[in-house]
Formats: structure tokens, C-alpha cells, sequence
């Protein structure tokens, strides 16, 4: 798992909801179907034109609604290696991080318009507009949740732990007390 | 240092004396619920995964609520997942169509004040009506949950939201949270924990407070607390249970909430939100122009027995205008069980209501009784987002059950005040 992600950006605006990510209709499906109607509502063409390595852009709020994973899991699925916005809803964000989906709060995304190559480093937050030629810079993600998508998300980050036989006590967490998280 | 209520039980949970907000800490979690959709069908191949078990079944409850009634291969082969997870470990309960989660699990005597909880919907917040920390995780997370019995928090700053006074008649809990989603956004919460306090709340009953806390997750607060009292604890020794000692959970008098806000309840007019947010709320008195086809009365936030008996406060003796449906699925099987004993479904079904099973059904769309393309509709859920109710070109209304009554007589949106 890489914490360094370029691509094209797809550009959203603000309250991107879990309805539109995943459908409820299709939720009843395996991930492969949900995807292929991830945003379908307010734009036809993004699962047809995204590609392995893009990366989304939004406003405020992206995420809000649902605490079906299956929204950031469709993105994942699609290939979509990281989300900029605003601000996210907050389970959303636990969601995507815990499949090891790098989410960024970002207050320049306006710097980002559709179609720009953009790269993405998760770890100190900078963001390269390379098609425009600046740089930009999002909160970075604090250690601990690093570690997390760095495993590849909550579930390998686990598997680690119950390997070691550390079957209850610290979840490796606990050792940051006192750091602080940006609440998304 | 003095600390919120919020603060209270994060820190009881992480075995901490202090807690401050922004801090991060893993908490023990007293309960974990799960529902029929990311319950056991998500977080089993996750387990196999880690190759253990729940960490204490006995802190685990399981309601099937999303996929009732199965109605095709798919959803029949989710019900056989969930009952087989529930036939091999010993929870704290199982509920097979027995209503919605929220409202259920208060019912069955499964929450009391100052328990540390956490529930794989993003409702959960529900849970706070009753004094306890209580968020919505998706399932991955819950799988981590299961095995653990831990999680981490963000410690979350409070903000106090309190209603002096009393509200007028045909003003309750759904009015007043559609009012601060316009008033504050989809974020005023920023995923901190929502404090209701006031004289205007204090008198709600305790299935009002859980609209209220339900719809914390509209605002975007992790949590929505409400201060238990002599309500709560009644309400939870009717269901079976002992609520132990309340009077540690409340903020301490000069705790330090991140923000407070204080609204006039006598005030408050009836709210309706406009498609697709529940932020584009207003008053009631403009949307008179709007013609309905369909009135629903649905959901964990809409469709209790208080709900259910507003309804029917403005239908007694009245029909549904000719060319409405008026839709009524009560949020649980013992509130539709109430609302036979007392007349009140009665009333709902000589109106003209057609009543749906006691699950979440249209509100959360997944298949199985959804909205006609480009029907307008009136409902008392939490969420009218695009393509909620499983039609994107459907336009969703929200507001309380008296205002969808009231609409569903007149075929337009209405002010149930005309009415009561």
C-alpha cells in the first residue's frame, strides 16, 4: 500500500452523501455491482471514466449520511486512490481510513479543477497540481492512522495484532495518548 | 477538571480519571448493535479473517431490520447469514423483524446512562435520548469492534443546544431537528457530541428525546445526549431493566462546551425540508404550494408509537385526499401492537392508510417498495437525500408525522395547525 497516489482529479462540490455513493437499491449486491453505480446520479459517466490511481475532489461534507462502508469501498473498488474535500462526514472517514483509503481534508481544493494531474502524499499531507504547477496542502493523516492505511486498512492492521497473540490490551493507539486528530 | 457529560462516559470507558477533547483514547465498549445489512454478512468473513470470535457475545445484540421481508435470492440469503450468526453465538439479544434497531434495542431494555456504545448504523446516536454515548461505525470497524471489544475516539468537544420554554401544539422533536439542520447544516455537529438541554426538552417523552438524538447524525454530531431523568428511568424499568445510578451522568456545572446555542421552543414553527437536504429546511407556511402523491410515515425517527398516535391526532375523522397514498410503517412491532390497543391504527386505516411491516423499509431504500419516478412525497424520515427512498428522480419532503398527516388530507403540504 502506497501513500503516495497520482491521477486525474474528479471534481464534486459540497454534501456528497452516501446515497449517491452507494446506492440503497444496490446495496443488497457484492461490492462489483454497488461500484457500478457509484454516483451515477449526479454524474453518469464517473464510473465509466475513472481510472486506477485518480483521485476525488469535493467540497463541504463529503460522505455525510450512512455508516455503509460500502461508499468508500466503491471508490476503493473503482480505483480511486485518494479523496480531498473540505470536510467529510464522520463516518465516512473512519470508514475509509479503515479500508485504507486515503481521506485528506483539504481547504485548497479549489486550487484543483477536473481532469488535472494531481499527487497526492498522504503522509505530509502535499498535494502536486501538476498540471498547473503548484502545490497545495492538506492535513496530514497523524501516525497512528498512517500505520493503519500503511497495513492496507483496520482489518491486515488487526490480523498483525492477533498474529502477535495480543488478543486484548493495546491496539498499538493507546501508545499516542495526547495526540490529536483533526475531526473531520 | 470539571468535565461534559460526554467527557464523562468517554473517560469511563477508557478507564481515565480526565479526558480532554481532541485527545485520542481506546474505549471499552459496553455494547455493540448490529443490524441485518452490515451486520453478519459484512463482519463474519472479517473475523474468519482474524480467526477469533466475538470478545463477549453477551455484549452484542443483533436486530434484522433493513432486509424485512426478504423478497428475492439476495436478500432471503442475508436473512439466512444473520439468523445462522445469531443460532451460533449466545447474544444479548436477537430481534428478527421485530422493528427497526433503534428503536428497538431502548425497547428490550438494552441501553441505560452512561453506557459506552456503539452501533453499526449510522442512527446510533438514538441512543444518546437515553444519557449514553452511543455512534454509528461502519462495518469494518464493527468487525474490529467484535473482536476487540475496543475502540479509538477522538475525544469529541460538546456542543450545547438548549430549548428554554415550552413548544406550541403541533411542534415536537422532528420540527426541532429540522430547524437546526437549516439553521446549522449537515455539519454543525463536526462529528462532536450534540448536548439537548432545556425546559423544552426536559418535557419531551422519551421516544421525542430519541428523535432528537437520532437525528444528531443529520447534523453531524457523533453523538446527541440528552440528560437522563426521572423519564428515563421510567421508561427503561418499564422495559425490563434497571437503570442504575443517574445522577453521576450530567456535565459538571462549570464544564466547558466548545459552543452553546439557545433557542426560543414557543417559537418554533412546524419545519419542512426540501429535496435533497435536510438543511433546506423552513417553515411549514412555505411549501403550501407543493402537491403531494405520496404520504409516509416511516423510520426509527419517525414511526414510533408517538409518532404514529400524531398521525392519527390529525387523521381522526378525516380521509386521505383522493390520488394520495397515505404509507404508515410503525417502527416496531410492540408500537404497532400499542397503536392497536389504543385505537390509534384504527384511526391510521379507516383515514385510508396502508400499513407496511415494521422495518426501515423506503426510508432506506434498499429494494422492495419504492417511490414512482418523479413522485413528490411528504415523510417523517431523518433523510430526503437524492435517490433516498430508491427512486433518484423522486422529490422527498421531510417533516413530522403531524405535518405529513395533515398533508396527506389536504394533497399539498400543510400546517398541521390548521388541523389540531
Amino acid at each position: 500500500m502506497t501513500q503516495t497516489n497520482h491521477g486525474r482529479a474528479f471534481v464534486f462540490g459540497d454534501g456528497i452523501d452516501t446515497d449517491v455513493l452507494a446506492p440503497g437499491l444496490y446495496m443488497k449486491y457484492p461490492i462489483a455491482t454497488i461500484a457500478q453505480h457509484c454516483l451515477e446520479s449526479i454524474d453518469p459517466d464517473f464510473v465509466k471514466n475513472v481510472r486506477t490511481g485518480d483521485v476525488v475532489v469535493a467540497g463541504m461534507g463529503f460522505g455525510i449520511g450512512s455508516s455503509r462502508e460500502q461508499a468508500p469501498e466503491a471508490l476503493k473498488h473503482l480505483g480511486v486512490a485518494a479523496v480531498l474535500a473540505r470536510s467529510f462526514g464522520g463516518i465516512f472517514y473512519r470508514n475509509a481510513l479503515n479500508l485504507g483509503l486515503p481521506v485528506l481534508v483539504c481547504d485548497a481544493v479549489d486550487g484543483i479543477g477536473a481532469g488535472d494531474l494531481v499527487h497526492v502524499d498522504a503522509a505530509t499531507g502535499v498535494i502536486d497540481n501538476q498540471t498547473r504547477g503548484t502545490r497545495l496542502s492538506a492535513k496530514p493523516l497523524p501516525p497512528f492512522l498512517l500505520a493503519m492505511i500503511h497495513d492496507g486498512g483496520l482489518v491486515p492492521h488487526l490480523e498483525k495484532r492477533f498474529a502477535q497473540g495480543r488478543v486484548t490490551g493495546s491496539s498499538g493507539i493507546q501508545d499516542r495518548l495526547g495526540s490529536t486528530i483533526p475531526i473531520p | 477538571m470539571p468535565m461534559t457529560l460526554a467527557e464523562k462516559i468517554v473517560a469511563r470507558a477508557a478507564g481515565r480519571s480526565q479526558v480532554v477533547p481532541g485527545e485520542i483514547v481506546t474505549c471499552a465498549v459496553d455494547l455493540a448493535m448490529i443490524h441485518d445489512s452490515g451486520g453478519p454478512r459484512r463482519v463474519v468473513p472479517i473475523l474468519k479473517r482474524f480467526g477469533v470470535g466475538l470478545w463477549d457475545p453477551k455484549k452484542v445484540v443483533l436486530i434484522s431490520d433493513h432486509y424485512i421481508p426478504a423478497n428475492d435470492e439476495e436478500t432471503r440469503r442475508i436473512g439466512e447469514v444473520t439468523r445462522k450468526f445469531a443460532a451460533e453465538n449466545a447474544l444479548a439479544g436477537f430481534y428478527d423483524g421485530e422493528g427497526i434497531c433503534h428503536v428497538v434495542l431502548p425497547e428490550r431494555g438494552h441501553l441505560k446512562p452512561g453506557m459506552f456504545v456503539v452501533g453499526g448504523d449510522s442512527h446510533s446516536p438514538t441512543g444518546g435520548a437515553f444519557g449514553a454515548y452511543m455512534f454509528g461505525v461502519g462495518a469494518t470497524e464493527m468487525a474490529g469492534v467484535l473482536a476487540t471489544g475496543e475502540i479509538w475516539l477522538a475525544v469529541p468537544e460538546t456542543i450545547e443546544i438548549e430549548w428554554l420554554g415550552r413548544f406550541g401544539s403541533g411542534v415536537v422533536a422532528k420540527d426541532v431537528m429540522l430547524y437546526l439542520c437549516g439553521q446549522l447544516g449537515m455539519e454543525g455537529g463536526r462529528s462532536q457530541a450534540v448536548h439537548f438541554r432545556g425546559e423544552a426538552i426536559r418535557s419531551l417523552d422519551m421516544q421525542e428525546r430519541m428523535t432528537l438524538s437520532n437525528m444528531t447524525a443529520e447534523l453531524g454530531g457523533q453523538a446527541g445526549l440528552v440528560d437522563p431523568d426521572e423519564t428515563t428511568t421510567a421508561f427503561i424499568r418499564a422495559a425490563g431493566a434497571e437503570p442504575g445510578d443517574i445522577a453521576q451522568w450530567r456535565s459538571d456545572p462549570d464544564s466547558a462546551p466548545s459552543e452553546r446555542h439557545r433557542y426560543d421552543a414557543a417559537a418554533l414553527a412546524p419545519q419542512v425540508a426540501a429535496p435533497h437536504s435536510p438543511a433546506n429546511a423552513a417553515p411549514v407556511g412555505e411549501f403550501g404550494s407543493v402537491a403531494i402523491d405520496v404520504a409516509h410515515v416511516g423510520a426509527c425517527t419517525g414511526a414510533k408509537i408517538v409518532d404514529l398516535r400524531m398521525a392519527a391526532r390529525v387523521l381522526k375523522g378525516r380521509k386521505v385526499a383522493p390520488g394520495v397514498s397515505l404509507l404508515v410503517a410503525p417502527a416496531s412491532r410492540r408500537d404497532q401492537e400499542a397503536a392497536a390497543c389504543d385505537g390509534t391504527l384504527q384511526i391510521l386505516v379507516d383515514a385510508g392508510a396502508k400499513l407496511l411491516p415494521n422495518a426501515c423499509g423506503m426510508c432506506a431504500g434498499y429494494g422492495g417498495g419504492e417511490l414512482d419516478e418523479n413522485a413528490t412525497c411528504v415523510s417523517s424520515i431523518a433523510r430526503n437525500f437524492k435517490g433516498r427512498m430508491g427512486t433518484a428522480s423522486a422529490r422527498i419532503y421531510l417533516g413530522s408525522p403531524y405535518t405529513v398527516a395533515a398533508s396527506a388530507v389536504r394533497g399539498r403540504i400543510t400546517d398541521p395547525r390548521e388541523m389540531l
